[in-house]
């Protein structure tokens, strides 16, 4: 049975924090197709078109038939385990500091034989499901879990390592007045979270949920991310305190470029949604890389949350959604700025909110609920991409489809009479 | 059933040279490459007569054997590169033996080594086989250690084998290690010694394990005529066998391709597994060697661990395996683990060996197997050698 994770004591300043170290990165091309699926949360193999065989490890052509046709499909995810090892020596410093680690095959539903790392909660020969996560080089690896939920299951030391788990954790939430923070707030405090601290742009300037973020008794701090020297004290303060950072500044104005009189709005939501990120990476990035490998409360996982029109442009908040588009681009310069840390981006792609500025919009909208829960299961489970909300889910299905087909229909002007 | 295989006839197999081990080496492989290579001209034979050369190694890189040839100063007429790991002595003895016979080379070099640098077991890891890059080592990174812990365990529990099963074997070939003065390992081992010690990859502990050193192998591949006519002593090859990625479906590698090509092999030499004086195995892990045991025929599937419980492994003992101490204890250098066994049969078969001559030892069987590509080791194959 898993021992349930203890808050850790405060860190003792002499000691020297570990140098976050990594899992292997390098794989095949083919094998991405695995860390595409994990980003997401799924499990999926290689399938031949031609005659439906299962592939691993993943290659280039179908090891029974020899098409080179093998798509991506999900997978069942369950199996047995045939035989294992605890491995008690290693080469590789992040296994070697890691010490005994239990591997092991399972024999998948699916057809084939993979190696996998054992959850602590799997006995010798047992039935196993399989999840498909990023380690900490953001590569996709295959754990074998019970079938059934275990007690204090996510507290499994090798578990938590892949996932990105607010438990014990720190979390610096940028933007107070976002309309879903005080939810956010209670879903990652029920998710066992041990400090949050919350960012507040023009303290003077009143808003709604002031009183119910004051009623929860968070920390608020003073945190204007269009001011880079705002970013930069309060990371002084708290950058090397701060486990997960989730981002929910945002500036937004309805409408694209010609109904817009000049560029001032347009102005506004970079200076907040582009730029704004860019200071905060500037500002807490480094402490935040540095303390990668910190125990338990380690740094962990940057949190964007972004309009998922930002794949795909359309002009209702056609402004908006450019520099949500600037944004996602920063994020992935970004994931790879932060690899060598085995920090994760985490991107939240969001429908159009329950909140006055998407007030025109047909539903399905996403609830305050709905965005703090996509958040906080996304950092329980690892993942990198995360989409909230139906209407975000069905941007995504269409983009990976066709992005030319998806962009021309959202850029209709309809039929005149 | 195919075309019947040809024989060997007419091929001899001399000039054995091992190059001693050494746990680290500054020196590249080429050093060692070379040295191996000297050692078969002390014959008396000149570098220019060499008209083939053959080429095993890891650590050459960025050289190939067409580097080797410039940098050693070769001019052959017949050249090959066998990245197969432990089974590349085999390989290297059924190709030579096919292009003397053939005439397309009178006299070929075979040659494997490798050096150890102290980091270069680390980095050899690190470029080994897609499939290992892509699907084990991110699962703990322990290797080689790893992958043939998770077949131990598999054999273990579906034949009730124990670790002191593996335990006899090492044991056996420590007191052989002992005998070979080139033999890294010169520390007698116990049955107690060997479950006592540190654990690597459950169920594998320390003695389990080869350890990597630098070295180097080589013989020469000639006609029994020109062997005769230099007065070199020289072994036949009666039988050998290759084969890669067999029983491809089976969920854990629990035999290897020797299970499928043992009738013909066995045909081909027109003897038994009971007919050997000797046998070589390769031992990267004891379980290994167990398997070699089991599939070519000295036992049924399962049953080699009550085989060898009634039998003495040592160079004196009625059933002599790996009579130098094998990779277990001699070392593992590189690709010189695929030639360590053949060179010894070499010598054993030709009456050589020196301290670990086996008496009135006439014909041995040499087994390789390599390469672990992703949960299995792919390519097998073996050889018998009779006195000459």
């Amino acid at each position: 049975m898993t021992e349930p994770l203890k808050l850790p004591p405060r860190k003792d300043p002499q000691k020297r924090t570990l140098s976050p170290m990594r899992p292997p990165e390098m794989r095949s091309r083919a094998a991405l197709g695995l860390a595409a699926a994990a980003a997401e949360g799924r499990f999926a193999l290689q399938c031949c078109a031609e005659c439906g065989a299962v592939q691993y490890p993943p290659r280039d052509a179908c090891g029974i038939c020899l098409s080179t046709d093998l798509p991506w499909q999900d997978m069942v995810p369950t199996g047995t385990l045939l035989a294992e090892t605890t491995i008690r020596t290693s080469t590789k410093l992040y296994f070697r500091e890691r010490m005994p680690w239990r591997t092991g095959s399972v024999q998948l539903e699916a057809g084939p034989v993979v190696m996998a790392h054992l959850h602590g909660d799997v006995p010798r020969g047992a039935e196993v499901r399989i999840w498909n996560l990023l380690d900490r080089a953001g590569q996709a690896v295959l754990l074998a879990l019970p079938p059934n939920r275990t007690p204090y299951m996510e507290d499994d030391p090798v578990l938590r390592l892949m996932t990105s788990d607010p438990k014990h954790r720190r979390v610096l939430i940028t933007d107070a007045r976002h309309p879903a923070t005080p939810t956010l707030v209670r879903v990652l405090r029920q998710a066992g979270t041990a400090l949050i601290h919350v960012g507040e742009p023009e303290s003077w300037r009143p808003y709604p949920a002031r009183a119910e973020l004051e009623a929860l008794g968070v920390d608020l701090q003073p945190l204007d991310v269009t001011d880079t020297a705002s970013a930069r004290k309060l990371a002084g303060e708290y950058g090397g305190r701060t486990d997960i950072l989730i981002n929910t500044a945002r500036f937004m104005r309805p409408g694209g470029v010609l109904a817009r009189g000049d560029t001032a709005f347009a102005r506004e939501e970079m200076e907040v949604n582009y730029l704004g990120l860019m200071r905060l990476v500037q500002a807490f990035g480094p402490a935040m890389c540095g303390r990668a490998a910190d125990g338990v409360n380690s740094a962990v996982a940057w949190v964007n949350i972004l309009p998922v029109e930002a794949l795909s442009n359309a002009p209702d908040y056609g402004c908006f959604n450019a520099s949500g588009a600037a944004a996602l681009a920063l994020s992935q310069s970004l994931r790879a700025e932060f690899r060598a840390s085995g920090l994760r981006v985490m991107n939240v792609f969001a429908g159009p909110t329950e909140d006055d500025w998407y007030q025109p919009v047909p539903p399905p909208k996403v609830t305050p609920q709905a965005l703090a829960r996509s958040v906080v299961d996304g950092l329980q489970r690892g993942l990198e991409d995360v989409w909230c909300g139906d209407v975000a889910k069905d941007l995504r299905e269409r983009f990976l489809r066709d992005p030319k087909i998806l962009e021309r229909e959202r850029t209709t002007a309809g039929d005149g009479p | 059933m195919g075309r019947r295989r040809q024989s060997y006839d007419g091929v001899a197999l001399c000039c054995p040279v091992s190059v001693p081990y050494q746990r680290y080496s500054i020196d590249a492989a080429h050093h060692w490459i070379a040295q191996a290579l000297r050692g078969t001209l002390q014959s008396g034979l000149r570098k220019d007569e060499l008209d083939g050369f053959c080429v095993a190694s890891f650590t050459l890189f960025p050289d190939t054997a067409v580097g080797l040839t410039q940098h050693l100063g070769l001019c052959p007429r017949w050249l090959d590169h066998i990245p197969m790991g432990g089974a590349s002595g085999i390989v290297a003895l059924r190709r030579a033996a096919r292009a003397v016979q053939a005439g397309d080379a009178d006299i070929v070099a075979c040659v494997a080594g490798d050096t150890n640098h102290i980091d270069s077991f680390r980095s050899l890891l690190s470029s080994f086989s897609r499939f290992a890059m892509d699907a084990s080592y991110p699962y703990g990174y322990g290797g080689p250690n790893a992958s043939f812990a998770l077949l131990t365990d598999r054999y273990m529990t579906l034949y009730g084998a124990e670790r002191a099963d593996f335990g006899r074997l090492c044991v056996a070939q420590r007191a052989n290690a002992l005998r070979y003065p080139h033999a890294v390992m010169k520390k007698p081992l116990t049955l107690d010694d060997y479950l006592r010690a540190r654990p690597i990859a459950d169920p594998l502990a320390l003695f389990d394990c080869v350890m990597p050193v630098a070295g180097a192998e080589a013989f020469l591949v000639m006609t029994e005529d020109e062997a005769a006519r230099r007065g070199l002593p020289a072994v036949r090859i009666t039988g050998a066998i290759e084969r890669h990625n067999a029983f491809a479906e089976d969920p854990i590698q629990l035999r290897g391709g020797w299970e499928m090509d043992r009738d013909q092999l066995y045909d081909m030499a027109q003897c038994a597994p009971g007919d050997m004086d000797l046998l070589q195995t390769y031992d990267d892990y004891p379980v290994i060697s167990m398997m070699q045991i089991e599939d070519l025929g000295f036992a049924e599937k399962g049953a080699g661990p009550d085989f060898i419980r009634d039998k003495d492994l040592t160079v004196t003992g009625d059933f002599p395996h790996n009579t130098n101490g094998g990779q277990l204890s001699a070392g593992q250098a590189g690709a010189a683990g695929g030639f360590i066994g053949l060179v010894e049969a070499i010598r054993q078969v030709s009456g050589t060996a020196g301290p670990t001559q086996v008496a009135g030892a006439r014909r041995g069987l040499v087994s390789g197997f390599g390469m672990i590509n992703f949960d299995r080791g792919l390519c097998s194959g073996a050889a018998i050698l009779e006195a000459a």
